[in-house]
């Protein structure tokens, strides 16, 4: 290493000048670009978890030959058994939650800062209570809520390809849910500091961008997960 | 809060702590290095070692890494800077690097502390009562990354701004520091990150050969004379995958630095992100050599159901150690695709750009995707094996199916494939029409064939798995799919023979080791297309065919080309000249001996020897050519020595390499040697096309854009 730095030194010395200014149009059209290119791989990590849901829950050769009382073919997508009720709700909480994102972006824009703030608000509870409904519900952290409300035992993550698909898919969804609401934590912090000013909201942008990415997954994840396949009992 | 943190970690009191942390932990490494190779020789040996030899060698290790530490807290003051040894743990307290594995290993250790008790829940479910740890090591191992990226400070600056500081980017070296420093330290120059990539990579790469060079004397011979076969196994994988982190680095270290300046560019789009790519490599490999020491016998692709079931624990560490490396690829391939769509120079359209760009786009399109599908494999079997849930074990209704793993993995690792030679086929193109003073033949179709082969390596990936157990249709699909990749490359072979077609030819090293690698890579490229028939590969899948068939490419395809790119480029980053005669020895060491060694591994796989096996059956009469390709390894590590000796010695040389030696018309020789801070002294601008040898001296490509009322 220090070999090939010799040549630096004698040189970089004389160089000192300031870096070449950025025009805040080029690093903008930079993050964006760049943000969309990060969504576009993401949906490489959601769709192979699609792949291993579809994959995984499927009727085998051998089931049929070992569970003639079902009538199923051989390929048949399945599902677990899930809550209905618990499924469309935190999915409509997740919805509604990107409508006030989208007013926060707007109020960002025309340099409303206590509706902006207030928005983040709004959409921050409606994260979490979905972040809420998933982990304490769906996957029964406390088990006698969980009955109570859906009326059957919650599935483990030990339940054979149901609850390892289940998990995975509900749990790596959930991380991203839980860096948006972090995200949404920092932009309402920073905008305190007058951060977010007319003309310079990327930050309010790129949030807003994610938190609508990790809603459009949930809206593949949500039919993959509760709607599609013949429930398997 | 956070400030008050990171003033404490550049406090005289940090650095000295730093220096003492650096002392004792090397000499620690140092001495169970030289210990375990001490043992292993009296082993050999059939020495009578003392019974107390092991805790003796402890109570050594302990004593002097105590001391060394000592010492490391005095030198961190810098009173001890008249001795070499001072000077070293002096600077080693002001390194990123040591920050780093410092809090890698202090997270690491007290997560394993509280969790070592924790039993992983098939351990619970099976009923083992005594914990084996590994939770503890899969959680200590994916939160002192964590550790490792904030104590060596690359999350420093987005830690502020989420705490609503400003943060400014900051150029050059550490103040006050000598230059050199910077390159241990997080810097966000996309030469230095370069250089940084490139050195690592060469140093993992020696590594990497080193391994392969005791299984290769393993080899030589039937029987078992060195290793055990745990070992043998751990040997193989650790060498397969680590190669592959250095593949990786090289192709990091050649975008990195060149494609910015190509561009015309001074830095890439987001050079914080620049460097924490490259450093999220460091706790990475770490996690790798440490699954080495632990032992894993899984190979590089860890194939559940035994990488999901097998007790060697290194196998967590490989698979942590792998999806981290993920981040790295992820980012700096957004970073790079970024760079080329918004940061190009005036008059730098995508039809004028350097060939070697082209081939950065689509390395970075592979890669910045396909990556992800990998770690939903890797940590399938991480989940499995912790948390017991059950992606690849049959017994369950419906059933678990380890086929899953093998789509998952090859849909990205057959991309992947493809990231580690497109780079080189770019460096290929973008030297030939160099030395031999003509244009490169059919620009266009050669950029887009870069773009084609990443596209149909998306739809290739099952012919790794035709022996798995997929149902015919599929294989015949996959079959035919594969063979479609034969026609961008053929593409670029044809450009490759238009473009030296009665060229005026000259051979200095670049030149000889770009010729050497199409020679090598035909021998790979046409070795591939038998393993894709099915029949045929119903013979040779798990052969030593199938090594040989990747070892040519990969080193027709990176290796050559990336150590043809070290000479090409070695005037532009140190401003020296290389020593020509050592670089000839090197290839017309290299370049037979790899054909050797290739063709053997082909022989001898044809002849029946399976690949990850220690031994052989001597009746299978190979030990000959076994003992050739031995031989030949050697040589090829001997010849890389030969470089590296070259390289180092001819920075130190005094006189100056000529400005741009090999008359090259790409912009960055535009620029002075080695490259300023910020790449052009005054931006340049694009008015001709970019290939044109040979013809009209007046037909410039690139120049500094003229002041205006010139
Ligand atoms: C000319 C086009 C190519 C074709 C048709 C081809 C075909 C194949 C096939 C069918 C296999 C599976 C063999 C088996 O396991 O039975 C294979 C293995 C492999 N190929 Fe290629 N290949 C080509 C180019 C490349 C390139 C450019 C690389 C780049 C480095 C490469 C690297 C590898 C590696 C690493 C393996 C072994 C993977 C493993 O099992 O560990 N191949 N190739
Ligand atoms: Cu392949």
């Amino acid at each position: 290493m220090a070999a090939v730095t010799i040549g630096h030194d004698d040189h970089h010395d004389d160089h000192h000048e300031h870096a070449p200014e950025i025009p805040y149009p080029v690093q903008l059209r930079s993050n964006r670009v760049g943000l969309w290119l990060f969504c576009i791989s993401e949906i490489f990590l959601f769709a192979g978890l699609l792949a291993a849901r579809f994959y995984l829950w499927r009727v085998s050769p051998d089931m049929v030959a070992s569970h003639p009382a079902y009538e199923v073919e051989v390929g048949e997508i399945l599902r677990p058994e899930l809550s209905q009720t618990v499924g469309f709700i935190t999915t409509a909480m997740l919805l509604v939650s990107s409508y006030y994102m989208v007013r926060a972006e707007v109020a960002a824009e025309h340099g409303h800062r206590g509706r902006m703030v207030r928005s983040l608000w709004v959409t921050f509870v409606l994260g979490l209570l979905f972040l809420l409904g998933v982990v304490i519900i769906e996957w029964g952290t406390m088990p006698e809520l969980a009955q109570a409300i859906t009326g059957h035992s919650p599935i483990r993550p030990t339940d054979g390809v149901f609850g390892a698909v289940l998990f995975a898919m509900t749990g790596m969804h959930a991380i991203h849910v839980t860096t948006g609401l972090i995200f949404i934590l920092i932009l309402i912090g920073n905008s305190r500091k007058g951060w977010y000013q007319p003309g310079r909201t990327w930050g309010v942008e790129a949030c807003a961008i994610y938190w609508h990415y990790v809603d459009v997954v949930w809206i593949f994840f949500y039919p993959a997960l509760y709607l599609i396949g013949t429930v398997w009992h | 809060m956070v400030k008050a943190i990171v003033n404490f970690s550049h406090s005289k009191f940090a650095r000295s702590f730093y220096a003492a942390f650096a002392g004792a932990a090397l000499t620690w490494l140092l001495l169970s290095v030289a210990f375990l190779a001490l043992n292993w020789i009296v082993d050999l040996a059939d020495i009578a070692a003392p019974e107390n030899a092991v805790a003796l060698q402890g109570t050594v290790r302990l004593i002097l890494a105590v001391l060394m530490g000592i010492l490391g807290f005095i030198a961190g003051s810098g009173v001890l800077n008249g001795l070499w040894i001072g000077r070293f743990l002096y600077y080693a307290g002001r390194t990123a690097l040591v920050r780093g594995l410092f809090g890698q290993g202090l997270v690491f250790a007290i997560v394993y502390f509280l969790m070592r008790d924790v039993r992983t829940i098939p351990e619970i479910e099976s009923g083992v009562t005594q914990a084996s740890g590994e939770a503890a090591i899969v959680l200590g191992a994916l939160l002192s990354t964590f550790g490792f990226l904030w104590f060596s400070g690359v999350m420093t600056d987005w830690t502020l701004q989420m705490f609503g500081h400003h943060t400014e980017l900051k150029h050059g070296g550490p103040p006050g520091e000598p230059e050199w420093l910077r390159y241990f330290n997080i810097d966000v120059n996309h030469k230095v990150i370069g250089i940084q990539y490139g050195v690592t990579g060469i140093l993992v790469l020696l590594l990497g050969g080193a391994l392969a060079i005791l299984f290769r004397l393993e080899l030589a011979f039937p029987g078992m004379q060195l290793f055990s076969t745990d070992d043998y196994n751990t040997l193989f994988s650790a060498h397969g995958m680590i190669m592959i982190a250095a593949v990786f680095l090289g192709v990091g270290a050649l975008i990195n630095y060149l494609a910015p300046v190509m561009i015309g560019a001074a830095d890439m789009a987001f050079p914080r992100l620049n460097a924490f790519s490259y450093w999220i490599g460091v706790p990475a490999a770490v996690m790798l050599v440490g699954g080495m020491i632990l032992g894993w016998d899984t190979g590089w692709v860890g194939y559940p159901p035994h990488s999901s079931s097998t007790q060697m624990l290194g196998v967590v560490l490989f698979l942590m150690g792998f999806y981290m490396n993920g981040f790295a690829s992820i980012a700096s391939a957004i970073n790079l695709l970024v760079t080329v769509v918004t940061m190009r120079a005036k008059g730098m359209n995508y039809w004028r750009m350097p060939i070697f760009v082209w081939t950065a786009i689509a390395t970075s399109i592979m890669q910045f995707s396909a990556t992800q599908t990998v770690g939903v494999a890797l940590s399938m079997v991480l989940l499995q094996r912790t948390m017991g849930m059950n992606f690849f074990d049959p017994s369950t209704v419906p059933p678990g199916d380890p086929v899953l793993y093998q789509h998952l993995f090859w849909f990205y690792s057959h991309p992947a494939v493809y990231v580690w030679v497109v780079p080189g086929f770019g460096l290929i193109s973008e030297l030939l029409p160099v030395f031999a003073r003509k244009p490169l033949y059919g620009y266009k179709w050669v950029a887009m064939s870069s773009i084609g082969i990443a596209l149909v390596g998306f739809i290739v990936w099952a012919h790794h798995m035709f022996t798995a157990g997929m149902p015919d249709t599929l294989r015949y699909i996959f079959m035919v799919s594969t063979m479609f990749v034969g026609i961008p490359t053929g593409v670029k072979f044809f450009s490759w023979l238009g473009t030296i077609w009665g060229g005026k030819m000259i051979y200095p090293t670049p030149m000889l080791f770009i010729l050497g690698s199409i020679s090598v890579f035909l021998l790979g490229g046409l070795s591939g297309p038998i393993l894709a028939t099915i029949p045929t590969d119903l013979h040779l899948h798990d052969s030593y065919w199938v090594v040989g068939h990747f070892h040519a490419t990969i080193f027709g395809g990176f290796v050559f080309p990336f150590f043809g790119a070290l000479y090409y480029w070695y005037p532009k980053i140190t401003g020296r000249m290389y020593n020509e005669w050592l670089g000839k020895l090197h290839f017309w060491l290299m370049l037979p001996a790899f054909w050797v060694m290739s063709i053997g591994q082909m022989v001898v796989g044809l002849r029946g020897m399976r690949r990850r096996i220690a031994d052989y059956d001597p009746a299978l009469n190979l030990d000959f050519t076994h003992s050739l390709i031995t031989i030949a390894t050697l040589v090829i590590g001997w010849s890389v020595l030969i470089m590296i000796y070259n390289l180092w010695t001819s920075a130190r040389s005094k006189e100056l390499a000529p400005e741009n030696p090999w008359g090259s018309r790409s912009p960055e020789w535009l620029a002075p040697s080695p490259l300023p801070e910020f790449n052009y002294l005054s931006p340049i601008e694009i008015i001709g096309e970019p290939y044109e040898y040979g013809k009209d001296e007046e037909e410039i490509y690139a120049r500094p854009i003229p002041a205006i009322g010139d």
